[in-house]
């Protein structure tokens, strides 16, 4: 007995589950290891071209099974050419110890199962988890720059823009449809009448021929008046529409108070939002520079190491970095040249009266010119708890507040462990989508 | 250990007369060709497999289930491959796992696919790729259709352990509870117990005997006649003997172990089954989700124990049936060769030291053996008249097979049926390999000296109760602190792979809710080698 079926048919991917499946497991690693990475790399590395492999720890389907080295063991091999019994082969010499551990004895490669990710399937995963990527096109197209781009002909323009050719075929067309008389026609006729007319006799047939080709050549010497031979009609102009053109720069100003209250959670939290926004621009832009501005009671442009791992005593003066940054835009970043984004991160401190001026500078001169500035006051939980959807708190927060419902480029937010970044990432720019 | 295991093999036993129904057709060559060109169709499949079955069955006298035979799609392979080979298989990450490896390796190209995939089931399903040629098609029917069909329908321990009627309709419970399991419980929850379970699933079987299932009602009447017998035997005069004053205490407790051990029927290798059976901290749904699992261990027990005769017998009857077909004049030369090429490939064995080695290739080693039980039977030498008086020149070789087929497993049969011959055409020999030396030693080699090593070291090799960890659970305070002791009987000072270990205990305590300990214990000097507990769930998330 016997049947046959076609399954080709059939659905495919019925690991299509399971491989999701998978990929959920994964998903988790690959989280681990960004949280892991996130300390030691520098902003630019964690999205930086490299491959994030997965340990394969969670991933491993672990067995009771018997180690590859130590005991006494006996085993038949195939194919002896010389052996006799009693021949002794000396073993490798690191057949001993740690190195045989690792190996798995069934072949397979189990134990060493990692999942390497590309880049780009690395962040894919990452702003899948974020919920990002709708927002990835719509919110980053915004720009500045245009560039003139051919886009056909128009009847009116500079007259440096007309196009010659155009111009031509159509003053031909329109000479033809006419029948505009060609130069030629008018010579001939000329000549045959000055031809008779130089002649002293003429006989009553050149006579009549004379007074017809007289008033012939009246007639297509109007007409060669009447219909020019380029009329203003026929003039096509080439016609440039400017297109939008992203700018590939773009610069990532990171301010951070580095005083004496912002300890190295604060800062940890402060450098994972870093991160964030750079892989954020990093899909976008063919390159981004980053100026790390670091402020106490003044202000200072640093590096990156710097930045996040030196202490500094003194007080707080918020509006220093934003000063700092003005001067750094207008020495090294020209607004039309650069998208400029900007992420602040404090704990909220600021010498009393400076808030202020802090309003100032952002409202008149650095909001106009940034794509996107992002504030987030890292606060400890308690206070988190306290403050959460409340415009209640320092004075820099609540000016912040009203700078925040006045532009819809700058945005603030409160956050108070790393959990509480990604979800605040997304709220920053699902907002943005929203009135995108 | 299994009765087959035990047979010797210069003292073979004697073979059941099987009913004479074989003998071979006289070759007709006027019976023209099946197929001309690689192109397959259904049509062709048909009238192909009608002439396979005719050797198969009048020639060689296989008996089969019978054949459902689909035709799939190499990423419906793929698909295939990952769920273990079963047609339908409840939803876990690792197979997805399987796949993304599977999938690489195949699309980078670092391996090909299986030309068809059988299950052991009522029907015989096999899987045919679609990819295959006519001439490979007509390999496969004969490959799985038939031989591994057969292999399947006779072995004892596929009668003995599986189910082959009810196999698809419990996968397809199985699929069902576990997804509604997820459902209720969540993702997390079963996928907790499952990782568990699957980490357990070599310690998931039960080896030498069927499990003995008691009703309740059998319970009960066994107790009630004991309880009726300790009536009638009852003499209040056994009351007055006189107890051991000193021998109160330290004895009370090794009472107490030993009933204990008694009650919960220990020890216990199927870890599986007593945890099922006795964890104090698992929910009736977790349960049925060990058992579920259990169940197909058991399952894929059986191959795992007949790897080399299960694709012996398959690529035997192929290459028997393909050379059948071409002498009769039903295939043409062309399609021979391109069976014959790919049958080569297949039993390939690469020499030790050859880059390609992987172990012995149970395919080389099944075929060659076979192949060499129709010589014995049919042109013995005087040794192997001295080896295998029993078959040797007996002519009959198709019932020597087939009762090879049907009572032997791999470890059985290469000791039964490896002959000296055999053993110098692999040039086979014994490696000695102990961890303190710093050198291996060659123990034995394909001469007359070695022949009977060679054989009983080889055998030893495929019997997975000596190569797999031998693990029990010895005790159980049920009363107590509930730690579960598990014992390894370390053999040859073998020891567990550490990492393994200490991951199995962690899942086993996931399963358990209380403590592990596991102990080494050597097989041979009942030393205690080693101590491994499971580190506690809270303690490892604090690391």
């Amino acid at each position: 007995m016997r049947h046959f079926i076609d399954r080709r048919l059939n659905p495919k991917d019925k690991s299509l589950v399971n491989r999701q499946r998978f990929l959920r497991r994964a998903r988790a690693q690959i989280k681990d290891a960004v949280n892991k990475s996130l300390k030691d790399r520098k902003i630019t590395d964690v999205g930086g071209g490299e491959s994030v492999s997965i340990p394969s720890k969670g991933i491993r389907e672990p067995r009771l099974r018997h180690a590859s080295s130590g005991g006494r063991r006996q085993r038949i091999f195939p194919g002896n050419k010389e052996f006799t019994p009693g021949d002794r082969i000396n073993k490798p010499p690191s057949g001993k110890g740690e190195g045989g551990k690792e190996a798995s004895d069934s072949g397979e490669g189990e134990d060493e199962f990692t999942f390497a990710l590309t880049r780009e399937e690395f962040l894919d995963l990452f702003f899948e988890d974020l919920e990002l990527p709708d927002l990835v096109k719509t919110n980053l197209k915004e720009t500045t720059a245009y560039k003139p781009q051919r886009a056909g002909y128009s009847v009116d323009g500079t007259t440096t823009n007309i196009n010659v050719l155009r111009t031509m075929r159509h003053s031909l067309g329109r000479r033809i449809a006419l029948k505009r008389p060609v130069l030629g026609d008018v010579e001939g006729l000329q000549a045959e009448v000055d031809e008779l007319e130089t002649k002293d006799h003429l006989d009553a047939r050149e006579m009549r021929r004379l007074i017809e080709l007289k008033v012939e050549l009246e007639n297509v010497q109007r007409r060669w008046k009447a219909i020019p031979y380029i009329d203003p009609l026929d003039i096509r102009y080439n016609r440039f529409e400017q297109v939008p053109q992203p700018k590939t720069n773009a610069v990532m100003f990171c301010l951070m108070d580095v005083s004496g209250s912002m300890g190295p959670r604060e800062k940890d939290l402060a450098k994972r939002f870093f991160i964030l926004l750079h892989l954020f621009l990093e899909r976008r832009y063919e390159r981004i520079d980053i100026v790390f501005i670091r402020h106490t009671h003044k202000a200072s442009e640093v590096d990156e190491e710097t930045f996040f791992y030196s202490r500094e005593t003194g007080g707080t003066v918020v509006s220093t970095a934003l000063v700092e940054m003005r001067k750094v835009l207008r020495d090294r970043y020209p607004v039309q040249d650069w998208n400029i984004y900007a992420a602040q991160a404090s704990d909220g401190d600021n010498f009393e009266d400076d808030t202020g001026y802090c309003l100032e500078l952002l409202a008149q001169e650095l909001l106009p010119v940034c794509q996107y500035f992002a504030y987030v006051e890292i606060l400890d939980e308690r206070e988190f708890q306290l403050f959460q959807n409340s415009n209640g708190g320092k004075t820099l927060w609540r000016g912040y507040r009203r700078l925040a419902e006045a532009f819809e480029n700058f945005e603030t937010k409160r956050i108070s462990k790393p959990g509480d970044i990604y979800p605040v990432f997304r709220e920053l720019f699902a907002k943005n989508k929203e009135t995108a | 250990m299994a009765a087959a295991s035990k047979r010797k093999a210069a003292t073979p036993k004697t073979t059941k007369p099987k009913a004479p129904k074989t003998k071979a057709p006289k070759p007709t060559s006027a019976r023209g060709l099946l197929f001309d060109g690689s192109e397959w169709t259904f049509q062709k499949l048909e009238t192909t497999y009608a002439a396979i079955q005719e050797i198969a069955e009048e020639d060689l006298g296989l008996e089969v289930y019978p054949n459902q035979i689909e035709i799939i799609s190499s990423e419906q392979m793929l698909d295939a491959y990952c769920a273990i080979g079963m047609p339908l298989m409840y939803q876990h990450w690792s197979f997805g796992k399987r796949f993304v490896h599977e999938e690489t390796m195949y699309r980078k190209g670092f391996q090909g696919l299986a030309y068809e995939i059988v299950i052991n089931s009522n029907p015989c399903i096999s899987y045919y790729m679609e990819e295959n040629t006519m001439a490979m098609q007509t390999l496969v029917l004969a490959h799985a259709a038939f031989g591994h069909n057969h292999f399947f329908k006779n072995n004892y321990l596929f009668q003995q352990w599986t189910d082959a009627e009810a196999i698809l309709d419990y996968l397809e419970f199985a699929k069902g509870y576990i997804a509604k399991c997820e459902e209720r419980h969540g993702l997390d929850a079963v996928e907790e117990v499952l990782d568990a379970a699957h980490a357990l699933m070599d310690q998931g079987v039960f080896r030498y005997r069927r499990q003995n299932f008691v009703t309740e009602r059998q319970r009960r009447e066994r107790a009630e006649a004991r309880q009726a017998y300790e009536e009638q035997t009852y003499n209040d005069l056994w009351r007055t003997l006189p107890k051991p004053a000193d021998s109160e205490d330290p004895s009370e407790t090794e009472r107490l172990l030993a009933e204990r051990k008694k009650q919960l029927n220990l020890p216990e290798e199927n870890l599986l089954y007593f945890i099922e059976k006795n964890s104090p901290a698992l929910e009736p749904w977790q349960r049925e989700m060990l058992r579920i699992v259990r169940n197909l261990a058991q399952y894929f027990y059986p191959q795992k124990q007949t790897k080399v005769m299960n694709e012996g017998c398959a690529t035997f009857v192929h290459h028997y049936i393909v050379n059948a077909l071409y002498d009769r004049g039903q295939i043409t030369e062309g399609a021979l060769m391109e069976v014959l090429h790919s049958h080569s490939n297949v039993v390939f064995q690469p020499d030790f030291d050859d880059p390609r080695f992987s172990g012995i290739n149970p395919y080389a080693l099944g075929f060659a053996m076979m192949q060499d039980i129709v010589r014995i039977c049919t042109e013995p030498s005087d040794e192997d008249r001295d080896w295998f008086p029993e078959i040797a020149g007996c002519d009959d070789w198709r019932s020597v097979l087939r009762d090879a087929w049907a009572n032997y497993r791999d470890e059985s049969f290469i000791r039964q049926y490896l002959s000296p011959r055999l053993i110098r055409e692999f040039k086979l020999f014994l490696l000695n390999d102990d961890s303190r030396d710093k050198y291996y030693e060659v123990g034995a080699i394909h001469d007359e000296r070695g022949y009977r090593e060679v054989r009983d070291k080889l055998a030893v090799s495929y019997d997975i109760s000596q190569n797999e960890p031998d693990i029990q659970v010895v005790d159980v305070d049920l009363k107590g602190d509930r730690e579960l002791v598990l014992k390894h009987n370390v053999r040859d000072g073998i020891p567990l792979d550490e990492r393994n270990r200490d991951e199995v205990l962690a899942q086993i305590r996931r399963l358990w809710g209380y403590d592990v300990r596991l102990s080494g214990v050597d097989a041979d000097s009942e030393k205690t080698l080693y101590e491994s507990r499971s580190v506690s769930q809270r303690a490892k998330k604090e690391d």
